[in-house]
Formats: structure tokens, sequence, C-alpha cells
């Protein structure tokens, strides 16, 4: 896993200094990616339904379990990118 | 008496205890000053950050509760789910800012940090109080998830002091390390403590739906009305906004409890607490992993059965999970799960009576009662605090219903949650008038309350009427709009008024401070890749 960014990503620019510090951050607005489980999670009609299910469980359950790691991940990517 | 039960819970206990007393040697430090025992120095690093806080917000009352709410009442008890997710953004964004300036100010708790940002006694006692008020009850009922597996393994059912015997030596024990190791203590049994309960609920979790046939044949067990959510009828959002409400106070509100706090101050540094952030998660999916267990119980019937009925009398629902153990596993492997929900009870109880300790000395010991007293004197009184804060909540537990703990623990949830304006604005602007703070809070509490009393202290739940619809949801939330409202007004009324608006000793910089970077600032590549 890279954990650092890239000079290559294009989100990332690098002002010319190899030092981790230094480096410039995402800007601000990538925070709002943050919102997204709270609109996932909070309009309950949207995944109050048994339908799909998968290995067994009802969509009710493995949709906000998938909440989980994808949280994780916009934190991890938010944490790693942006200071 | 289940025997072998018994003793694999004993040794395992008996373990626990030599930790908790070694762990006074752990990064050694002066245990007779505040900071060392309170907040073991400020120096956990991510790993034990990580343990420490997953021990402390994923309670052993948690584990019981969670599971017996789904067990009784279905799909809403799942909102602990979303509950726990939403959190972390939260954590991600805020906490940073409030472990930055308690460093750069040798802030201890969040009544110092209003103290500090207001410059107003009044507010910062508002907050001790309400902090020390909710805490209480808390540790109460950490004792009750220690009593239910303690019935579980046939020993106090027939009830009478001796019955109470062991959860008195267990309180002795937790007493005795606590005052001597301080949160060292619960940071170090927190690693035993999550390795044995993450053990538990992948078992439970692998070997019952073996049993069961399948999660699909598990699922399918359950009546309609408790696999998802009822839809709501007429003019009201039924559990919809219930589920959805209580889920986003409970969020805001998990962070503002004293031992929440306290874990988060005694991190080694803002990365610490941002990368826990991410990885906190995997308690949550274990918790939703448990709450599930509350199906198999239901599934199985397990209230039914008859070697179980007197407990289940004794204990309602919060017996599924011991219950759903000792039907599923081997004697021996009960006594590790019900070790690890026991030992899960002592982690959290630890932490808090700490920051219950804490709170009072820092806030209400030191400012207004004995204000010359010495830094040795301030961490003593901590610690005889600690153990006044456990004798009130074990006495509590035994001689009053149990139902009253469960009652002030709902309405702990409320009244913590009427300090978020104060604090949780406060770590972004200085605004809000410490006074009209302060009307906010007594608004808040006072909704609260009223509201939680409106359902006969049975639920946190209010149905709101809001013109022609009904919109139930978690009075902590609703009472927070009142507090804010009240907050703002006010604010904007008494602003211009010279002299109410107190002193500030925080400057912006304070809440990106970051000391020593070297020291903490992460080398992930190697750590990671």
């Amino acid at each position: 896993m890279a954990c650092r960014p890239r000079p290559g990503d294009p989100k990332v620019r690098m002002n010319g200094n190899t030092d981790s510090n230094s480096r410039k951050p995402l800007s601000r607005w990538w925070r709002w990616l943050l919102v997204l489980p709270f609109i996932a999670l909070l309009w309950v009609p949207f995944y109050n339904s048994v339908e799909p299910t998968l290995g067994g469980f009802p969509f009710f359950y493995w949709y906000q379990l998938l909440w989980l790691p994808i949280t994780s991940a916009l934190i991890i990517f938010l944490y790693y990118w942006s200071e | 008496m289940n025997w072998v039960a018994i003793i694999v819970f004993v040794i395992l206990f008996g373990l626990v205890t030599i930790v908790g007393f070694m762990a006074a040697h752990w990064r050694r430090g002066d245990l007779d000053l505040l900071n060392e025992w309170g907040l073991a120095g400020r120096r956990f690093g991510t790993v034990i950050t990580w343990f420490l806080l997953g021990g402390d917000l994923y309670t052993a009352y948690t584990f019981v509760a969670v599971p017996a709410l789904v067990f009784g009442a279905g799909a809403i008890g799942f909102f602990a789910v979303p509950y726990t997710i939403m959190i972390y953004p939260l954590v991600f964004l805020i906490l940073p800012r409030m472990w930055s300036v308690a460093h750069r100010h040798n802030y201890i708790t969040a009544s110092d940090f209003i103290l500090g940002r207001y410059g107003n006694r009044s507010l910062a006692l508002a907050v001790a109080v309400t902090g020390i008020v909710a805490t209480m009850p808390y540790i109460a009922l950490q004792l009750l998830g220690l009593q239910v597996v303690i019935g579980a393994m046939g020993i106090g059912t027939s009830g009478g002091l001796a019955g109470d015997l062991p959860l008195i030596i267990a309180f002795v024990i937790l007493a005795a390390f606590t005052y001597t190791s301080g949160l060292r203590a619960p940071a170090m049994i927190a690693i035993i403590k999550d390795t044995l309960i993450y053990i538990t609920v992948l078992a439970m979790v692998i070997v019952i739906p073996i049993e069961l046939g399948g999660y699909g044949k598990l699922f399918s067990a359950i009546p309609a009305n408790k696999l998802i959510l009822p839809s709501p009828t007429g003019n009201s959002l039924g559990l919809y906004s219930a589920y959805a409400t209580l889920a986003l106070g409970s969020a805001f509100a998990l962070f503002l409890y004293p031992h929440s706090v306290t874990g988060v101050l005694s991190s080694s540094s803002r990365h610490v607490i941002r990368r826990n952030a991410a990885y906190l998660n995997a308690y949550s999916l274990m918790l939703g992993l448990l709450a599930l267990t509350g199906f198999m119980a239901l599934a199985m019937g397990i209230d039914k059965m008859p070697e179980f009925a007197p407990q289940f009398a004794q204990y309602k629902a919060n017996f599924a999970v011991p219950a759903l153990i000792l039907h599923a596993f081997p004697d021996w492997f009960a006594g590790v799960a019900f070790a690890a929900i026991g030992i899960g009870a002592l982690v959290p109880a630890a932490i808090m009576s700490i920051a219950a300790a804490n709170l009072f000395t820092r806030n209400i010991y030191l400012p207004f009662i004995r204000p010359d007293c010495t830094p040795r004197q301030e961490a003593q009184n901590a610690k005889i605090v600690s153990l006044v804060v456990k004798l009130g909540a074990l006495v509590f537990i035994i001689f009053l219903p149990l139902q009253y703990a469960i009652q002030l623990q709902l309405l702990g949830g409320v009244w913590i949650s009427q300090i978020i304006p104060a604090v949780i604005l406060g770590l972004y602007t200085r605004w809000l008038n410490p006074w009209a703070l302060m009307a906010g809070w007594l608004a808040g509490l006072i909704t609260g309350t009223v509201m939680v009393a409106s359902t006969g202290f049975q639920s946190a739940t209010y149905a709101l009427p809001l013109g022609a619809l009904i919109v139930p949801g978690y009075a902590a939330l609703y009472s927070l709009v009142v507090n804010f409202a009240v907050a703002i007004v006010l604010s904007a009324v008494l602003n211009p008024v010279a002299g109410t608006r107190g002193s500030d000793e925080t400057a912006p910089g304070d809440y990106h401070f970051e000391p020593a970077p070297a020291a903490e600032a992460p080398t992930p590549v190697s750590a990671t890749a």
C-alpha cells in the first residue's frame, strides 16, 4: 500500500521538495467526502428492505455493514493525502 | 454451578489482576501527578490507543445490551452500527483540535478546556457536573454486564449478599489496580480483553450459524416485523426517524463522555487520533456481528429452553447472549467468553471512574474546595474519588432496582449531549457567549428530561408533533436543537453587553498545535508499506 502521494498523482502537487512535511495538502474541500456516510445511513427508506440479499444477509444488514469499510477508506484517503 | 467455566474465568481474571498491578511500572512516570495517573503521561501511540478506545467505547454493557435489544425488539437494535460508523468522521475532523488545545494548555478534562476558552467558572462547573452525572450510571451498567455473566455460570441466582460476593470481589480488584496504576491499567488490560472479545465474537458468528444451517436460514427464522424496520403508518414517521436520530444523536454524544475524552487526550499525537478514526471501525464491525447474535438467540428460541428459565426471569433479554454462549459452546470456552465480557466491564469501568475522578478533582475540588492544593494532593484526591465513584456504582447495582440504572443511563445520554454547543462549537468559534451557552445547556437539560419523563422514563425516543406529522426521535437530538437555539439567540443579545463574554486564554494556532513533530510524525511508508 502506497500511503504517500506519488508525484504522478494529478491530485497531489509536490512543491519540488521530497520532504513529506512540506508537500501541499489536498484542498480542504475533499473533507466534504465525509458527508457521504451520513447521507447513506440517515435516509432509512433507502435501505430498509430484505431484498437483495447477499450471502443470506438481508439488504438492511449488509448495506449498513458495507459502510464500515467505505467510511474507513474515506478517512484513510483523507489522512494520507490531505495532511 | 458450571465449575469448568468458573475455573477458566477465575484464571483469566487472575491474569488480568496481575497485569493491572504490573501496569504501574509500564512506561514509568510519576504516578503522584494527575497527568501521569489520569492520562498516563499522554504517551499512548496508535496501537495502544486503538485498544484503549476500543475497550473504552465498546463496553461490556454494549456487548450484552445491543444483542439483547435486537433479540427483544429486532432491527431497531442495529442502530448501533450506523451510530458507530458516523462517529468516526466526527472524530477525524473534530477531536484532533481538542487534543491540540488540551496538549498546549495541559487540559485534562473537557471542563478544563471550557474554563480556558470561556473564562467562565459556572459554565466549566456545569460541564463537569454533567460529565460526572452521566458517567455514574454508565459505570453501574458495566457492573451489570459482570453480574449477568457471573449469573450465567450459576452463581448468584439464589440472590442475597452471597450472590453478590463475586461482584464485590471483582470490584475490589478493579478498584485496587485503578488506584495504584491509573490509566495504564485499563490500557494494558484492554489488549487482553479485546483479544478475548474478538475470539469470542468470531467463534459465535461462525459456529452458531452452522448449527442453524447458515445465515439464510437464520434470517428466514426471524419474524418480518423484527427482520427490518416496520414501514411507518398513518401520519407518523415511526421507527424510521427513531432509527436515524438515535444513530446520529448517539454519535454526537459519545465523544463527549468523560471516558472518551480521557482516552483521546491520553494519545501521544493528533496523528494517533486521526489514524484511529479509520482503524477503530474494526470494533464497529464486531459490534454489528455481535448484534446479529440477538437474532441467533431468537431463531433458536433460547428463552424457551427450560435450563435457562431462572436466569431469563432474573436478567430478561440481557441473558440472551450468555445463554447462547452456554448453549453453543463447551464449558471451557464459555468460561473464556464470560471472562471476555467480565474483563470487558473492568476496562471501561476503570476509565470511567478515572475520568469522573479527573473531573471532580480538576473542576470541582481544586477551584471550589481546595484552591491551594499541591499537584500531589490533586492526584491523591483523584485516586480517592475514583474509589468513591466505583463504590457508588456498586451500591447502586446491588441495592437499587436495575431499571433505575438503565433509565439513568438513558437520561445520561440526553444530558451529556447538552455540552455539545459549548465544547464542540467552542473548538471552532468563540462567538457564542458563555452565559448564553449556560442558558442553552439548562434549556436542553430540561427539555430532554421532560421528553424522557413523558415516556415514563421507558424510552429516549420522543414522539415530536410537527404540524400534522409525528416524528419520533431521540430526545437528546431534539433537546440539543432547543439548546442551540437558545445559545445562539442569547449570544446575539448578550454579546454587546460588556463583561459577559469572559476571557479566552487560547489562540487560534493552539487548535493545530503539534509538539516536536519528529517524535510522532509518521513515516508510514516504512510502517505500512
